[in-house]
């Protein structure tokens, strides 16, 4: 072939990852609509990527070994003799961080607990809801109070994230019960018909949390608690695309 | 102190990669339980803001490098993948798991280990190309190659073509 080559092998899995930028995302689909060959390859990897991404999910959701439950359980050590003596100023901050170590161990387990319940019931909304055809939602996306309701009831301004841009668009929502109090939640779906469910409840002595995804009933979910609400994203997509999805909505709903 | 609920959410993802790494689930959870201990021991060097999985990653993925150098150093002559090929087949395949699996772990066995590594990190945890140069400690550049090279002879084996055909060097 003399026809001179502009992508490069690194791209494609570049490609592939999502780590391009737009400019060269478009040259490799370009590219790849003229270049059957590479177009299957790169559907190969894609399906290897995959395949490893699926090996031993289970682990996942299994319960943590008694020895590295007693690990992480470990109260901060107390007899650092060396190190107390180095600098007063070393003292102090030991003393505090032993202190809540303390403190964090007793408080740890059923905080770790209430986020699992959480998302837990987030999962469990998604997949009685998702399956409904007629009656998937309460008020459908075009419906004025729809946002207002719902904002009212879960108690911060609620507004849909846009997540056109993904290929999902808003579907509408509904109120849900969760264990007593009210919590939102949004529907979306793709031409496919595949859908997505954004779940929002108030938390209000719950402890931040980093991003967290686990797998559970055969979708993913994405999940995180800011003080005073507790946010999860649901579907059965890939890891890769419900983080990203997940920093999207993180991002509108900061913004909002 | 939320770094260590933080660090416990982070558990089954160490699991489960040490578990694809090591293709054992005792061997796999000794070297979590290891990576745990360190970290927990080094808290005081995590500096709060910074990315908490790839720290531990990176303190994971250095602890087993010092056990294949070590196993390594008890076998002299020969290399570095043989001896932890040597480790690794010491270890039975679990029973009742899918042919799928076991094809691709046996694929993943003929990658070198630095393949290896950076297509797993990648494949199976989706971490960017940044997180995974930085657990490494080398370019992104180097994560690019090593990953279309391991991704490309990864398909070829899964394929069931010779890897080593001529007119297939990448």
């Amino acid at each position: 072939m003399s026809e001179e080559r502009r992508v490069t092998e690194a791209d494609f899995h570049a490609y592939l990852d999502g780590e391009l930028d737009a400019a060269t995302t478009a040259e490799v689909e370009e590219w790849l609509a003229d270049h059957a060959e590479d177009a299957a390859r790169l559907e190969s990897w894609r399906r290897q990527r995959d395949a490893l991404g699926a090996l031993h999910t289970d682990i996942l959701d299994a319960p943590l070994p008694a020895g590295m439950r007693a690990v992480l359980n470990r109260r901060a050590p107390r007899n650092h003799r060396g190190r107390w003596l180095r600098i007063a100023a070393s003292l102090v901050l030991l003393l505090v961080g032993a202190a809540s170590g303390w403190l964090a161990n007793e408080a740890m387990a059923p905080r770790a607990t209430e986020a699992a319940s959480f998302v837990h019931r987030a999962v469990g909304a998604h997949v009685v809801f998702t399956r409904e055809k007629r009656h998937a939602v309460e008020a459908r996306a075009g419906e004025k109070h729809l946002v207002g309701w719902l904002s009212n009831r879960v108690g911060r301004r609620l507004n849909p994230p846009v997540l056109e841009a993904a290929g999902y668009e808003l579907v509408g929502g509904r109120l849900v019960a969760d264990d007593g109090r009210p919590a939102a939640q949004y529907m979306y779906q793709d031409r496919s018909g595949k859908r997505l469910t954004l779940y929002v409840r108030s938390a209000r002595n719950a402890k931040d949390t980093a991003f967290r995804v686990v797998a559970e009933q055969g979708v993913s979910a994405f999940y995180w608690i800011e003080n005073p609400y507790a946010y999860a994203l649901v579907g059965q997509v890939t890891r890769r695309q419900l983080i990203s999805l997940g920093e999207t909505v993180r991002t509108h709903l900061r913004g909002s | 102190m939320t770094i260590r609920d933080d660090i416990v959410a982070e558990v089954p993802r160490l699991r489960r990669y040490a578990r694809v790494l090591l293709k054992n689930q005792s061997a796999a959870d000794d070297l979590v339980q290891d990576c745990l201990e360190r970290a927990l021991s080094r808290l005081h060097l995590f500096r709060p803001g910074t990315n908490l999985r790839a720290w531990l990653f990176t303190i994971m993925h250095n602890l087993h490098v010092n056990t294949m150098i070590r196993a390594r150093r008890e076998m002299p002559g020969s290399n570095g993948d043989a001896a932890s090929d040597c480790l690794d087949s010491a270890v039975p395949p679990a029973q009742g798991e899918g042919l799928a699996v076991r094809d691709m772990e046996r694929a993943l066995d003929q990658l070198t280990a630095e393949q290896r590594t950076v297509v797993l990190l990648v494949g199976v945890e989706g971490l960017t190309y940044a997180e995974t140069a930085s657990i490494l400690e080398v370019p992104v550049g180097t994560v690019m190659s090593r990953l279309a090279r391991g991704r490309e002879r990864l398909r070829v084996l899964m394929n069931g073509e010779d890897p080593n055909a001529p007119g297939r060097v990448s």
